[in-house]
């Protein structure tokens, strides 16, 4: 593409519509219309049903992905997170030390919004500072060990509500409006926003592949895709999405996709932690 | 100030492609159109939209057909696959001119294609 034409779609880019949906005057509110939203499009669709994702919509799909629960495929692999969680570090410690509950059960509170660091910090995040807290080398945040973690973690808290909370911060309401306005802004040479797909167009078929919903999105993470053959995190579902519109993806953790991460599981506010799982 | 000296350059340039392109269109430049129409990495436009014998297509937008009895000028629908958002601000359809997508010759090799159907 000739340097111009770059210049301009940068430009374009800036433009910025949010929709009514979702408008609200708080978090709460825009949670509520979100479901409120959500409940009229699928009106058949039960509420918890929506961390089901592309399943909760068609019946076919659906009676498909069950028949092959019997044996997950990412089973070993939440196993040997189970090991990796409770093998000791070099200086005897281990991951349990750094969390609430010895990290047992606690999927559903992340992210939270950190009111010292000023920041949200991630389950995937957490993990890698513990490692560094405890002398070790940070993982990489897409795949592999820090998914095998992250899906054993997040087992633990199958069926708890997730409860993520915005303190009385303007850092934090900052954050998490920095994650909405991610959410709704058209980005990439094909100019979508996230909510083009997920929430103009859930239910619709667009080639071969069946929207889902933002409301329960992030309940089902990490998650195994048969397109990968292996688990990968959020951030790298969030990077996908970004490179199908032909946008320059983020890095996996960056500030804008742990914002875009905090406002979309606060979306998923009291749908039950249901990861890992698996997906086309 | 910027921005609108772009806006304005880019209509010239499309009110331009226009004008060039009323010359009935061969064989070739239908089946080219085809070609652009289907292949995702061109238009993609069975992504969207039910059309012709297009296969696995998506149900986001409406099924294109009747083309010439819905669009009796060529100028308005290249204006439409150039940039939707011009008639519809909220629409998922790509800008395919505005964002340099396809080239007006493109486009206007899919519209030769599109009044087939
Ligand atoms: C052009 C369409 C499109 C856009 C734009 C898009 N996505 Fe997606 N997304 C898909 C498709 C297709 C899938 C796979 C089917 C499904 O689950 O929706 C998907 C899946 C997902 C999933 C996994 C859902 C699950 O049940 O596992 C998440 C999370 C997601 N997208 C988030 C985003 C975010 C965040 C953005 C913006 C940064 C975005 N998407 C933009 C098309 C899109
Ligand atoms: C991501 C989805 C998407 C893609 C890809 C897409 N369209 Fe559309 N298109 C739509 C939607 C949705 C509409 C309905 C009108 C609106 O949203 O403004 C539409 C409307 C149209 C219309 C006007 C409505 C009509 O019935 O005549 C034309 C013409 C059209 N599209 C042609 C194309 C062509 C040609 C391509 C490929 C080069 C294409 N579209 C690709 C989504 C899409």
């Amino acid at each position: 593409m000739p340097r111009a034409a770059k210049t301009i779609l940068v430009i374009i880019g800036a433009v910025l519509v949010i929709p009514s949906v979702l408008a609200g005057v708080n978090p709460e509110a825009d949670r509520k219309a979100a479901v409120e939203y959500f409940k009229q499009m699928f009106p058949k669709v039960p509420l918890k049903e929506f961390v089901n994702g592309q399943y909760a919509l068609d019946a076919d799909r659906r009676a498909q992905w069950q028949s092959l629960q019997d044996f997950p495929p990412y089973e070993f692999a939440v196993a040997e997170g189970k090991e990796m969680f409770e093998t000791p570090f070099a200086n005897g410690k281990t991951y349990a030390s750094c969390f609430e509950n010895g990290g047992i059960g606690i999927r559903q509170n992340y992210p939270y919004f950190d009111e010292d660091k000023k920041e949200v910090i991630t389950l995937e995040l957490a993990i890698n500072q513990c490692r560094e807290a405890n002398g070790e080398k940070p993982l990489k945040y897409k795949k592999g060990d820090i998914a095998s973690i992250s899906a054993y973690m997040a087992s633990t808290s199958d069926g708890k509500p997730f409860n993520i909370r915005i303190p009385d911060d303007p850092a934090a309401l900052a954050a998490y409006q920095n994650g909405k306005k991610f959410y709704y802004s058209r980005r990439g040479q094909l100019n979508f926003s996230c909510a083009s797909c997920h929430v103009k167009n859930p239910g619709k078929w667009i080639r071969a592949d069946l929207l889902s919903p933002a409301l329960g999105q992030p309940s089902n993470f990490p998650v195994h895709r048969s397109k990968w053959g292996e688990l990968g995190t959020l951030h790298r579902r969030f990077a996908g999405c970004n490179k199908n519109v032909r946008a320059k993806p983020l890095p996996a953790q960056s500030t804008e996709y742990r914002d875009l991460e905090y406002f979309l599981t606060y979306m998923s506010n009291g749908l039950p932690v249901v990861g890992p799982s698996t997906r086309p | 100030m910027r921005k609108r000296l772009i806006y304005v350059g880019l209509a010239t340039l499309a009110l331009s492609a226009m004008s060039a392109s009323v010359v009935a269109a061969s064989q070739a430049d239908i089946d080219r159109g085809k070609e652009l129409a289907f292949s995702r990495k061109d238009g993609n436009c069975l992504a969207c939209h039910k059309m012709d014998d297009g296969k696995l297509t998506g149900t986001i937008g409406p099924e294109l057909a009747n083309m010439k009895t819905r669009y009796p000028d060529r100028n308005v629908l290249f204006k439409r696959v150039w940039d939707e958002t011009q008639f519809n601000p909220q629409t998922v359809m790509p800008p395919f001119g505005r964002h340099s997508i396809l080239s007006k010759e493109e486009i206007n090799r899919i519209i030769d294609y599109l009044y087939t159907l």
